[in-house]
């Protein structure tokens, strides 16, 4: 039998070899045609609501009676509406009215559903079964349904359709926190924190709030994309902005009636709802899958 | 006759995305017929996955080489997935750690051993109910016919384990390889693995024993191999290595092992045969009268089941009490009421003379600083998102400037013997003995008058856990700090404690100092407790008992 020594005596700390929180090489990033394609959409559609004349000049409103239902091609390229105003430029004028929506109804969620999910994740037994309770009575209904309801009751309008989306997917962030939060409330970290001897709201910004909001902006960006459908979905029944504006779901409400003849008009800013929401999916997956577990 | 196993020169290197990483670095050992060799060493030393090369499971990513690796006569070297199917059961057995997760959670405990035996074509169909309740019976399960038909979850440890042998040995293999098959196990438990394990051998089976426990290997290895970074830096007769060890590594491994004989004395460092270690600082005289936390009466209930039912004990400034019991004894609900972190159903406790536990925590928070708490998973007492420094910090108090935090700190980690650098790292970069010394470093920050240790070397390797331990004996003398010291291990508690708590399904059985208590048990529990922890004879030690 061969012996062989070791090296000399000293302490080795133990090798972590494989971390399953954090991968210990980031892996070489292949080329992603799919996720290059959904950030380039993205900025283009950031672009587009911020400063759409940088992309098209036109005024989204001016009709002009020559030009009425023309195909799209050179001059016109996603064509004109029954009005004869250029679809482009009012599907580039429309990603304002869908992303402010969009955005600021999410924000609503998030924010709303962060402290009533900390709220119920927090507090004694029956405040945070009252809470729970709502928010699974709340989700039990489709969420377009609830945003009709509540529009019906308020009337439309940008504003009332920001709120009636904001309402109707707080539910579900609202949930998500609260899950979250009683696991960090049981968790070693927060029992130890205790035995420092720190308020209870010190511990809770410090350690509870930190710790729990790591997943929310992952599921704000997926959020934000089924917003924008929502938003596109209740201004196609009219409950948004009002025409003339050039909303993506009210142009396409204006442009069903001539399906037959001239297609390109619904279809466009249709299909400008479908690139924004999956981008955003992809995105955000893209996010998730990345950062999962890494939220420290 | 040649001997059952023959590896020769055994290389093991893992593919790695930061690039190879050697786990065994040409090892050669041999196992006759009908011995038992152990293989001994701490976590990364490569034991495991020589256990587990030689039943071709060292993985995907393992690149395997060897000059010989025979089993039973046959070149095991170039095996395919095929070929190994026809050596794991049939000639080598494999009896892993935690039988819960090596045992199928949706088959009953007869499927699993009867699939061996299907597997095999060992017995008729019709035979099979028959010879699974024969090998539970043999692993001496009680009432093997309906145990055969109950699911890995509604057995205990101890019954889970033998079922896990039971279906190793089904297909009558002629080598039994068993990796740690008793450290997730209590004492009492781990002794009547261990006899089981001898059985097997003596019916003529080879055992293979995994271990980073010697005294476990010394109760039946004829032979082991000391491991050490993939290579074998000893071996030699179990009788020879243990009581004359020629390699320093050995004698530090055993040197570092907590017992009666090493009280008073630092475990961890280089240690040179039939010599004396160093002795531990002084500690401040310890008045009895002095005390710093009283608990009467203590009781604890979850519906119907009283987990701890009416423990009363105290302990004095600078003291260090031992609390020993086995799982479920109830002696972790004691350390969480007494951190106040669990309310109590009935009993008082008082710490610093004041009223402890079912008091408003306002009431408390002030006093809370003055009690600190140390777990046995640091890792996960610590904010997932801080760094080292910001761990120990948030327990320095507001009396700290912001500006002097920093040098707080460092000198905090210096003083648990870690340097400045690790300041900025995460916890989870350290490894396991740097996180229990930066969770010590923030228990000492409030200067408290006690602490709490539940199990706090559990997870160590036996050098680690010495030089724990030994950071703790130092930090006691120096602050005068009393210790509640909680553990399974008697060892580890007759080396630090004063005077020792027996907890045993809810009740102080036992207490006392502890060299009465270990040595003169009174109780029968205490005594069995004694019995079943394996004895270690090694160098310049009488045959004496462990502990």
């Amino acid at each position: 039998m061969t012996v062989t020594v070791g090296p000399p005596l000293t302490e080795t700390p133990t090798r972590v070899l494989a971390d399953p929180s954090e991968p210990a090489v980031r892996r070489r990033s292949r080329p992603r045609p799919g996720l290059l394609a959904a950030e380039v959409y993205l900025i283009l559609l950031v672009v587009a609501a911020v400063w759409p004349a940088a992309l098209t000049p036109g005024d989204p409103l001016a009709a002009d009676p020559l030009a009425v239902l023309s195909p799209p091609g050179p001059g016109h390229w996603f064509g004109t509406d029954h009005l004869g105003r250029d679809v482009l430029t009012r599907v580039v004028h429309g990603a304002g009215h869908s992303l402010t929506i969009g955005v600021a109804a999410t924000a609503l969620a998030v924010v709303g559903g962060v402290l009533l999910g900390l709220l119920a994740g927090l507090t004694h037994r029956v405040a945070d079964e009252a809470l729970s309770r709502t928010f699974d009575a709340l989700s039990a209904f489709p969420m377009l349904l609830l945003a009709l309801l509540f529009i019906t009751i308020a009337g439309p309008g940008t504003a009332s359709l920001i709120v009636a989306i904001g309402i109707a997917t707080l539910p579900h962030h609202a949930r998500v926190v609260r899950g979250q939060t009683l696991v960090v409330r049981g968790s070693g970290y927060v029992e130890q924190a205790i035995t420092f001897g720190q308020s209870r709201p010190r511990l809770v910004l410090r350690h509870v709030l930190p710790n729990v909001v790591g997943p929310v902006p992952v599921l704000a960006v997926i959020g934000l994309g089924e917003a924008i459908l929502a938003a596109a979905g209740l201004s196609f029944l009219g409950m948004g902005p009002q025409p003339p504006s050039p909303e993506w779901g009210a142009m396409l409400s204006e442009g069903r009636n001539y399906l037959q003849v001239a297609w390109w008009i619904s279809i466009l800013p249709g299909l400008a709802v479908t690139a924004t929401v999956v981008s955003l999916t992809v995105v955000g997956r893209h996010w998730q899958a990345r950062f999962d577990g890494r939220w420290r | 006759m040649a001997p059952l196993v023959t590896v020769e020169d055994l290389h093991v290197d893992f593919d790695t995305p930061t690039g190879r990483v050697a786990a065994v670095r040409g090892i050669s050992f041999t196992v006759e017929r009908g011995e038992c060799v152990a293989v001994v060493g701490e976590s990364g030393s490569g034991k495991s996955v020589t256990a587990r090369t030689l039943l071709g499971l060292a993985g995907p990513s393992a690149r395997v080489r060897a000059a010989r690796l025979e089993l039973a006569d046959r070149d095991v070297r170039g095996h395919r997935p095929r070929d190994w199917r026809r050596v794991r059961g049939r000639l080598a057995g494999l009896v892993s750690q935690d039988a819960l997760v090596s045992l199928d959670p949706l088959r009953t405990v007869g499927a699993e051993i009867g699939e061996v035996l299907t597997t095999h074509e060992i017995v008729r169909r019709r035979e099979r109910a028959g010879r699974v309740s024969h090998l539970l019976d043999e692993v001496h399960l009680p009432d093997p016919q309906r145990r055969a038909r109950q699911y890995p979850h509604q057995l205990s440890g101890g019954l889970r384990q033998r079922a896990l042998i039971a279906s190793a040995i089904a297909g009558e293999p002629v080598l039994l390889i068993a990796d740690e098959p008793t450290t997730a196990l209590d004492v009492t438990v781990q002794a009547q693995i261990l006899r089981l394990l001898a059985e097997r051998r003596a019916a003529g089976v080879s055992l293979l024993l995994i271990s980073h426990d010697l005294a476990v290997v010394a109760q039946v290895a004829d032979r082991v191999l000391v491991l050490r970074d993939g290579r074998i830096v000893e071996h030699g007769p179990t009788d020879r290595l243990l009581r004359a060890p020629a390699h320093p590594y050995t004698r530090q491994l055993l040197a570092a092992v907590p017992s009666a004989i090493s009280r008073g004395r630092r475990l961890a460092g280089p240690a040179r045969a039939g010599d004396v270690r160093a002795t531990l600082p002084a500690r401040p005289e310890v008045r009895a009268d002095d005390t710093v936390l009283d608990v009467g009466g203590l009781t604890k209930r979850y519906g119907e089941h009283t987990v701890v039912r009416d423990v009363s004990f105290t302990i004095a400034r600078g003291e260090t009490l031992g609390l020993v019991g086995e799982s479920g004894s109830g002696k972790s609900t004691v350390a969480r009421i007494v951190a106040g972190l669990l309310d109590a159903d009935a009993g008082t406790v008082t710490f610093e003379e004041r009223p402890w536990v079912g008091v408003a925590e306002r009431a408390r928070r002030p006093l809370r600083r003055r009690l600190q708490l140390i777990s046995q998973d640091p890792l996960s007492s610590f904010d997932p998102r801080y760094t080292v420094g910001r761990v120990v910090a948030e327990n320095l108090g507001p009396d700290v400037g912001r500006a002097d935090r920093r040098d707080h700190v460092v000198d905090l980690l210096r003083r648990v013997g870690l340097g400045a650098d690790l300041l900025d790292r995460h916890p989870r970069q350290l490894s396991g003995g740097q996180r229990q010394r930066v969770a010590i470093a923030r228990a000492i920050a409030p200067r408290p008058s006690l602490i709490i240790c539940d199990e706090p070397v559990s997870a160590l390797d036996v050098s680690v856990q010495a030089q724990v331990l030994d950071l703790l004996a130092e930090l006691r003398a120096t602050d005068g700090t009393a210790l509640l010291f909680i553990s399974h291990d008697l060892g580890v508690v007759h080396h630090l404690s004063d005077r020792v708590l027996v907890m045993h399904q809810g009740t102080v059985v036992e207490q006392g100092p502890v060299g009465d208590v270990f040595t003169y048990p009174r109780h029968d529990y205490t005594r069995s407790l004694l019995n079943a922890l394996p004895t270690l004879v090694t160098a310049g030690r009488p045959e004496e008992r462990n502990p």
